[in-house]
């Protein structure tokens, strides 16, 4: 067993975890924060994504010990209060979510993305960018769409039409 | 319609909890004192268990029991069944292999269970079921259902010799003979379906809850039906007596139909919690998922079309080869025979159809419904026999389709459906318009000057949804009735709860079922709370699958509003000292036409509880009920059409445009029909170039992982282009057809006659990958 030390939502989290504890399993189990999910077991899906340092990363794909020290950020954490985050209220404007498995990794790495790329999005780099997010239910479509519009760019044309 | 009633684009209420990670799926359910499972699996496709040896794994640490096939079967533990009574053509019953929930004897697929640890932790009980020792000898092995069918294959089951379920018919083979004698030109293909592989994004859970002081079970399982899973589990499975047994079915990430199903882990979950005394929870891993989910379709199919000299359809012949895995799945025998040759006459007019069905044993995952369920097969069928037809006979594929449809209503179909209402003219115009199909030829020349080439293809699919009625489907062998329940409770203050049989697992019934009260009583959706996944607290239902919700479900709740309506018309005409007649709820109120009397909602449903002035002799109280039995199947149909190009030095595909025009009857909530067939589209899409599901020769699954099944990416799709086209439903009160599955089931043939058309060769297979078009474009050249 080892000490880890993390910073989670903003609130230092201590906790003693086995050394193969993913930091998703401590996220989940130790913390309760069961909004980041698990949906594969290759690190091919994305539905555990969260922030380390303020990048988005695979939260099933490094161990609990190894984010000791850093600043976890998770789906919980980026609304304030009850204000939601741009990049939440865009999915549920644009109906960017069904089942809701996917969700919460792909608002991570959408806000992610933004961050880098602010309202320079486009199509191409969305979907480019994607790709280690899976989502079964919606085609993508209106994901793709909630993430142009949070970002403030401008909509694909077959949609601008829509 | 109101700002949120029928026809408006209402957000999700379900929304909120989604996005803020407040979602409660099974694996986020913790009760005290509960402990991991872990499944110790066959990794053999075929072989005898001669020993079981788990004295190794009992001594390592956290584990609190290892508990195997002879023990369940030892408490009476029933084997898993399938549903759904299929006859072959000889009279003779389909026939049905046992399917333990562990095996003890003989394991026939890899992955299939064999043991289950319980453990302290769920890193202890993975790492004690790989210290179980289980003797296995190897069989030999089959997983193709055409090598399965040969003389000399290996054999699966005792009951079924030769491996075969059924042989099955449908249709007047006599006339179809007659009919084939008079053609002009006979179209021929050889079809292959490949097998596919669900994937909803939450991996199956369950956690089973034994409790002794009440002799009572507690199942949260991640199931789209849960109480047929308790109806089933009580009564074939002897888990536990119904009374004893709760499901709940919570959020659930997805199904696809593949969280119909009752699977062996959620049996033997609970029924480990009473023999170790702790409540067990067992999540899949995504291999898992691969290796046990019900996989869906796998067929082979010959077809041929006859038909006259001025090119209309005179009959269809159908040859298919159904592969159902290693075990009947619950609903396995109805999915290629009565939800797909049912299908086969598709848009058209054909005056003969006969259909052959072998359903067969292999080496393989069982395989059951997967969105659309017999009629993406049926469809795939039809319209690419309908495209090949077309480009032999050197006619435009829109113009032969249109000079075969069905154009008067009600139709009987040579093979069971009457289709009641429709415009397929409308849905065709439409997706070609949209698809600017006049100004193709030009895209395609713009595309070869840069070296590329272009194909467009089309699908006209019909489909069936809400399998019903009961009388019609038990005679046709179905186990359970097929209508939907409902019950709307008014509270006092005048806010609803409307509890539901329908299971939402992605499909937002939240919102869509509080717009049936928002356009009812002009009520805010923010005043209703939809109610569902829960036996306890929902009397009955059958749950979500084959797009029923709407059209089955809903006209169940709209039954039920009905007598609400009437019963709050009554207090208010009482109260008001008016004619009951004259009644008239909107906005929240409830008025007396042409005067200005008038009561607030929340005051007559005040004075339904109060009881302190209602009219003689009514019961107090203001909830109502209703059991809803369609009086037929509905029937979404409409035009899909695909532009590719593909890159004849790669083989790569692309889709430049996706088109699909669709009538689904009566839409409630645009936007949530829009989702429904984008999310189809991507699987239908997905079929057609990217997922395929291989097996070796000795049964190892080698597409068992995201780095080796090609699940759509959204670098893989495009925009889609969507339009809706109502012919309202005669056979509901709403009008509704259903839409949750039309986008997989005719997305496929459009890709494929795209491709075909793009490359010249119609001998492609699905999914037609970079390398497969690669040498489809170099047989030609």
């Amino acid at each position: 067993m080892t000490d880890v030390t993390i910073t989670v939502n903003g609130r230092e989290m201590k906790g003693s975890v086995e050394n193969r504890t993913l930091l998703v399993q401590f996220l989940r189990e130790h913390l309760g924060l069961t909004g980041t999910h698990v949906g594969c077991d290759t690190s091919q899906c994305g539905a555990c994504v969260v922030h380390l340092d303020g990048k988005a990363v695979k939260s099933c794909t490094m161990l609990a010990v190894q984010a000791s020290g850093s600043s976890v950020t998770t789906i919980e954490g980026i609304a304030e209060g009850q204000e939601l985050h741009p990049v939440q209220a865009a999915f549920r404007e644009h109906h960017g979510l069904q089942c809701g498995y996917c969700t919460p990794g792909m608002i991570m790495t959408a806000v992610d993305m933004i961050n880098r790329h602010g309202s320079s999005l486009d199509e191409e780099t969305v979907r480019e960018e994607l790709d280690g997010n899976i989502c079964r239910c919606t085609g993508y479509h209106n994901i793709v769409k909630a993430i142009l519009s949070a970002a403030g760019a401008a909509q694909p044309q077959a949609v601008a039409a829509e | 319609m109101g700002v949120e009633g029928i026809g408006a684009k209402v957000l999700r209420k379900e929304d909120r909890r989604f996005i803020t990670g407040r979602g409660r799926y099974v694996d986020d359910m913790s009760v005290p004192g509960m402990k991991y499972a872990a499944f110790v699996r066959s990794p053999y496709a075929h072989a005898k268990i001669n020993g079981l040896d788990t004295s190794a794994a009992e001594g390592m640490p956290g584990v609190i029991g290892i508990l195997n096939g002879q023990q369940l079967q030892g408490d009476g533990i029933g084997n898993l069944i399938c549903g759904w009574a299929v006859s072959s053509k000889d009279g003779t019953p389909m026939k049905m292999g046992a399917w333990p929930a562990l095996a003890s004897q003989t394991v026939r697929h890899v992955g299939q269970a064999v043991a289950i640890v319980v453990a302290e932790t769920q890193a202890q009980a993975r790492d004690a079921a790989e210290a179980v020792m289980v003797d296995y000898e190897e069989l030999p092995v089959v997983t193709k259902a055409v090598e399965a069918l040969k003389d000399g294959a290996p054999q699966l089951h005792p009951e079924a010799p030769g491996n075969l379920i059924f042989d099955w018919e449908l249709g007047d083979r006599a006339a179809t003979d007659e009919a084939f004698s008079k053609a002009a030109h006979v179209t021929r293909l050889h079809i292959h379906n490949n097998r596919l592989v669900p994937n909803p994004m939450e991996p199956r859970a369950a956690l089973g809850h034994y409790d002794p002081a009440e002799d009572h079970y507690t199942c949260w399982t991640t199931s789209q039906n849960p109480h047929v899973a308790r109806l089933v589990m009580s009564a074939f499975y002897n888990v536990a007596p119904e009374h004893k047994l709760r499901i709940i079915a919570p959020d659930v990430g997805g199904g696809f139909g593949s969280k119909i199903y009752i699977y062996p882990e959620e049996i033997v979950c609970l029924w480990a919690s009473k023999r170790t005394g702790v409540p067990v929870k067992w999540t899949s891993d995504r291999s898992e998922a691969f290796l046990t989910d019900a996989h869906g379709r796998d067929h082979e199919t010959d077809v041929e079309m006859a038909l006259d000299a001025d090119n209309k359809i005179l009959a269809l012949r159908v040859e298919t080869v159904a592969n159902l895995g290693a075990y009947m799945s619950l609903f396995s025998s109805a999915t290629p025979t009565y939800l797909y040759a049912t299908l086969l006459s598709g848009q058209y007019d054909i005056p003969a159809i006969h259909a052959n069905v072998k359903a067969v044993y292999t080496n393989t995952v069982p395989v059951d419904a997967y969105r659309g369920a017999g009629r993406p097969e049926a469809t795939y069928v039809v319209e690419r026999t309908m495209e090949t037809a077309a480009r032999e006979l050197g006619i435009s594929p829109a113009e032969f389709r249109r000079k075969n449809f069905i154009r008067s209503f009600p139709h009987q179909t040579p093979v069971i459906m009457a289709y009641d209402a429709g415009d397929f003219d409308a849905t065709l115009n439409a997706g070609m318009e949209a698809a600017d199909v006049a100004g193709f030829d030009a895209r395609r020349e713009e595309a070869r000057s840069r070296g590329k080439l272009r194909g467009l293809g089309m699908s006209c699919y019909i489909e069936a949804c809400g399998i019903a009625p009961s009388k019609a489907v038990g005679s046709l062998g179905a186990g359970v009735g097929l209508w939907e329940s409902a019950e709307v409770r008014v509270n006092p203050v005048g806010t609803i709860e409307i509890l539901t049989g329908s299971h939402s697992h992605g499909q937002g019934h939240e919102t869509t079922f509080s717009q049936l009260v928002a356009e009812r009583f002009g009520l805010p959706v923010d005043n209703v709370q939809v109610i569902h996944g829960d036996t306890d607290k929902v009397q009955f239902g059958m749950g979500t699958y084959g797009s029923r919700s709407g059209a089955v479900g809903m006209s169940a709740i709209h039954k039920a509003l009905d007598k609400v309506e009437a019963k709050a018309k009554k207090i208010a005409a009482h109260l008001l000292e008016a004619d009951e007649g004259d009644i008239v709820i909107e906005n929240g109120e409830v008025k007396v036409a042409g005067t200005d009397k008038k009561l607030g909602w929340h005051e007559v449903c005040l004075g339904a509880y109060t009881g302190h002035n209602l009219p003689d002799g009514m019961e107090p109280g203001l909830k109502e009920g209703a059991f809803y039995d369609p009086t037929n199947f509905t029937f979404p149909a409409g035009c899909y059409i695909c532009e590719v190009e593909v890159d004849p030095e790669t083989g790569t595909t692309q889709i430049i445009q996706f088109v699909a025009a669709d009538d689904f009857g009566r839409v409630i909530n645009p936007m949530i029909v829009d989702g429904q067939v984008h999310g189809g589209l991507a699987q239908g899409i997905g079929q057609a170039l990217l997922e395929g599901t291989h097996y070796d020769d000795a049964g190892q699954l080698l597409t068992a992982s995201y780095m080796d099944y090609a699940m759509p990416r959204a670098w893989d799709l495009p925009m889609f282009k969507v339009s809706t086209h109502e012919t309202l439903c005669p056979g509901n009160p709403l009008g509704m057809k259903g839409c949750g599955e039309a986008g997989a089931i005719g997305s496929p043939p459009a890709v494929i006659n795209a491709i075909t058309d793009a490359i010249g060769n119609n001998e492609l297979t699905m999914p037609a990958t970079p390398e497969k078009v690669w040498k489809a474009l170099s047989a030609v050249e």
